[in-house]
């Protein structure tokens, strides 16, 4: 009966925000890798995904996981103009950290300080949270991604107006909002359906 | 081709600014709606019902407040058949359960300065009796996601097995919500950026 909560192995939990590789280790059991047909291979996308147990929980609905997958690839990694990659990361680790997802900001703030080797400004970010002073164009896009993950959201013209003071065109105002809306989808699964772990 | 639910929403016509900006991202769109398409026109429904959807869905629309998606998945809502007596429980389960998120606790640490207090929502009993225990537990657990994630505990998904959810109804159910919370702020998102294009 897979219907029960596992049992987490013997292991330490982050307490800080941080850049250092993290484990993901769920609490409800996920399809084993032997159970993985060709309809799941499909929906984690990327074969090497089936070592995860957040996608192999996630594929017991692999339409959506797929559709999920397909959804964050594009937003993220489409290099058609607009946001520049290092700055929808950033918008990603804003969001992470906003929410308190201390597993997504570690992915996404490493990415975030590789692509734009702004390593001390990503780690004030994530010691410090999103009122850190990161100079103007990380604030506006900080500022918007907290905005935007407000429940109610609180996003308005002021934002949209203080992107463009900071020289974003309308495809990188859309890219900061799909970010930061991706992340408040991802936020909410990581951290309900399991919880980060000091790798090793 | 079904309906772009975020285009209906921010009100996007063919060939205006945002529908040129939203083709430049091209799978984003295309996939949100197939997203929409799997959890709310599923091919498998037998871990959670149709109805329950857009039951869900409705009190996740009505806890951020957004009118419009509100009464889109409202109409989805009735068009389940779901009868006006569930309608008037979810309608008061929103009121009960609005708030203003994200709060909640981090593990305990140097984060504990960071950690914010709110309320834990329980439907009532009376509500409860017309939800019935599979959506009382949803509701209880979607007002935890929507709100304040970070108080996230095994706890909350054993009270969701012990009200009859399956594994893989709870897998569904946490994307319905989290995938919706990237939809309304999509759609809240695009609505501004559209009253100011230039």
């Amino acid at each position: 009966m897979p219907d029960r909560i596992v049992e987490l192995p013997p292991h330490a939990f982050p307490a800080i925000f941080t850049r250092a590789l993290l484990d993901w280790l769920p609490w409800l059991e996920p399809l084993g890798v032997e159970e993985l047909t060709e309809r799941h291979m499909a929906a984690l996308v990327d074969a090497a995904r089936a070592k995860s147990a957040y996608f192999r929980l996630l594929a017991r609905d692999p339409d959506a996981l797929r559709a999920r997958t397909l959804t964050d690839k594009d937003i993220f990694y489409n290099p058609d103009a607009g946001l520049p990659r290092a700055e929808r990361e950033l918008a990603a680790a804003a969001t992470s950290r906003f929410n308190g997802c201390i597993y997504c900001a570690s992915v996404h703030s490493r990415f975030a300080a590789t692509y734009s080797k702004r390593e001390e400004d990503v780690q004030r970010l994530l010691d410090d949270g999103v009122n850190t002073d990161l100079g103007e164009r990380w604030n506006a896009i900080v500022a918007a991604s907290v905005a935007l993950s407000t429940t109610p959201v609180t996003f308005g013209s002021e934002h949209v107006e203080r992107l463009r003071r900071a020289e974003l065109d309308d495809l990188a105002i859309a890219d900061v909002i799909h970010a930061a809306a991706f992340f408040n989808w991802a936020n909410r699964l990581m951290l309900s359906l399991g919880q980060p772990a000091i790798a090793g | 081709m079904d309906t772009d639910v975020i285009d209906t929403l921010v009100g996007i016509r063919p060939g205006s600014s945002l529908d040129l900006i939203r083709n430049r991202r091209p799978e984003a769109r295309n996939q949100a709606q197939a997203s929409y398409r799997a959890l709310f026109a599923p091919g498998d429904a037998s871990d959670i019902a149709a109805a329950e959807r857009f039951a869900i869905a409705t009190f996740i629309a009505g806890l951020h407040g957004d009118v419009d998606t509100s009464a889109f998945y409202a109409d989805k809502l009735v068009a389940s058949g779901a009868s006006a007596e569930l309608r008037r429980a979810i309608d008061a389960a929103i009121a009960a359960a609005k708030g203003r998120g994200p709060y909640g606790s981090y593990p305990a640490g140097p984060l504990s300065r960071e950690d914010t207090a709110g309320p834990t929502y329980h439907v009532t009993a009376e509500i409860r009796r017309v939800l019935e225990a599979r959506l009382a537990a949803a509701f209880d657990h979607i007002h935890l996601l929507v709100f304040h994630p970070r108080d996230a505990e095994p706890a909350a998904l054993r009270a969701l097995l012990d009200a009859g959810w399956s594994t893989t109804g709870i897998v569904t159910m946490s994307q319905i919500v989290s995938f919706l919370s990237f939809q309304i702020r999509v759609v809240a998102g695009l609505r501004v950026l559209a009253g100011v294009t230039r």
